[in-house]
C-alpha cells in the first residue's frame, strides 16, 4: 500500500523491537506493519540494531554446568513446531488483529457508545487498552483529550481532525496535549483500531459521567 | 540456548544476520517467560512461491550489519548508553527518565541524535 502517509514513530518501533511495549501497543504496531512496507523495513533496522547492541554488551560468565544443562534440555524437549507463516488476509483486518477479534469484520461484537458510534474492546493486558471503533461517515467522535498517548489506525474508510486527514493504513499518534475531534468522512463508514495507555477523558460532562461504564 | 539450537533450521542468512536473528529469538523468549506478555507478529509478506535467494544477499546483509555495529561502537558514550537501556533495560522512556534523573526531553533528543547518526553512517 503506497498511499500510507502517516507512519509509526521511531520510539514505537524501537519499543516494539525491544519488546518493552504493552500488549495493546504491540498489537497496533504489528497491525500497521502488516500493511506498511516502509515501517516493515524500519522494523528490520531496529531488530538489526538490537542485535548489534546485544553483541557490544559485556559478556557474562556462565556457570560451568550451563553447557550440560543446555544439552539436557535439548534432549528432553520435543521439537518445536515452527509457527505457520500467517497468510495474507483477504478481509478488512490484517492477521494480527484478526487473531484478537476472532475473525474478520463479521466476527466483531459491537456495542453502542452513542451518536451511532460503536466499539469493541479487545482483550489485552491491563497496561493499555485496545478497541475497535466504528464511526458512521459524517459522524464525529466526541471531543476528547487523553491522559497519555493515543494511537489510531484506519482499517476502513477515512477520518480527519484538526491535525490532518487519515486513510486506510494511516496511523495517528497523539498525546495528552492534543484535544481533537476526528470526523469520519468519505463514502464508507470508518473503522479504526485505537489504543490508549490511559483512559480517554471527554470534554463534555455527560460523556465523562458515562466513561467509567463504557470503558472508553 | 536450547531454543536457538532447536530453531537453527529456520535461520535464513539472506533475511537476517546471525546477531539480528539471535536477538529476535532471545527477545521473544524473554517476553514469553519473564514478562508473560503477548507480542503479535506482523502478517507475513505475500512473496509468492519462495525462491532461492542469491548467497551474495547474505554477504551484503552481513556487511551492512557489521557497519551498523561499528557505527554503534563509535557513538558518544551518553548516546550509546541510552540506546542500550532502551533495548535491554526493558524500560520505557519515562522509566529511563526516572532511573537516570535526566529530563524526558533530553532522553528523547539523545536517542533521536543517536538514531540520526546511525542512519547517516549507513548511507
Amino acid at each position: 500500500m503506497s498511499t500510507i502517509k502517516h507512519h509509526l514513530t521511531d520510539a514505537l518501533l524501537m519499543g516494539y523491537s525491544a519488546g518493552s511495549l504493552p500488549e495493546a501497543f504491540n498489537l497496533i504496531v504489528a497491525t500497521h506493519i502488516s500493511v506498511c512496507d516502509e515501517c516493515r523495513a524500519r522494523m528490520a533496522e531496529f531488530d538489526a540494531l538490537g542485535g548489534e547492541v546485544m553483541m557490544c554488551a559485556e559478556t557474562v560468565d556462565m556457570d560451568d554446568r550451563a553447557f550440560e544443562k543446555t544439552l539436557r534440555s535439548l534432549m528432553n524437549e520435543s521439537e518445536d513446531v515452527a509457527p505457520a507463516p500467517t497468510k495474507r488476509s483477504v478481509g478488512v483486518f490484517p492477521a494480527p488483529l484478526r487473531d484478537y477479534v476472532g475473525g474478520d469484520l463479521d466476527a466483531v461484537r459491537w456495542r453502542k457508545v452513542g451518536g451511532g458510534v460503536r466499539q469493541m474492546i479487545l482483550k489485552t493486558d491491563g497496561e493499555a487498552t485496545a478497541r475497535l471503533l466504528y464511526i458512521p461517515s459524517g459522524v464525529a467522535v466526541p471531543d476528547h483529550g487523553h491522559n497519555g498517548i493515543e494511537l489510531t489506525l484506519v482499517l476502513q474508510g477515512a477520518f480527519s481532525d484538526e491535525l490532518d486527514s487519515f486513510g486506510v493504513g494511516d496511523i495517528e499518534v497523539t498525546n495528552e496535549d492534543i484535544e481533537h475531534t476526528p470526523i469520519a468522512m468519505g463514502d464508507m463508514d470508518c473503522i479504526c483500531l485505537a489504543v490508549t495507555d490511559a483512559p480517554l477523558r471527554f470534554a463534555g460532562l455527560i460523556p465523562r459521567l458515562a466513561q467509567p461504564f463504557l470503558r472508553i | 540456548m536450547a531454543t536457538l539450537w532447536r530453531k537453527s533450521h529456520l535461520f535464513d542468512p539472506t533475511k537476517a544476520s546471525p546477531s539480528t536473528w539471535i536477538f529476535t529469538i532471545a527477545r521473544n523468549r524473554q517476553i514469553d517467560l519473564i514478562r508473560k506478555a503477548r507480542r503479535p507478529e506482523p502478517e507475513e509478506l505475500a512473496w509468492g512461491p519462495e525462491e532461492e535467494r542469491d548467497p551474495s544477499e547474505a554477504l551484503a546483509l552481513q556487511e551492512e550489519t557489521d557497519r551498523l555495529g561499528k557505527a554503534l561502537a563509535e557513538l558518544p558514550e551518553k548516546q550509546r548508553d541510552l540506546i542500550q537501556r532502551a533495548y535491554f533495560g526493558d524500560l520505557s522512556h519515562n522509566e529511563i527518565a526516572e532511573e537516570t534523573g535526566l529530563p524526558l526531553g533530553t532522553i528523547k533528543s539523545r536517542i533521536r541524535l543517536a538514531l540520526d547518526r546511525l542512519r547517516h553512517s549507513m548511507k
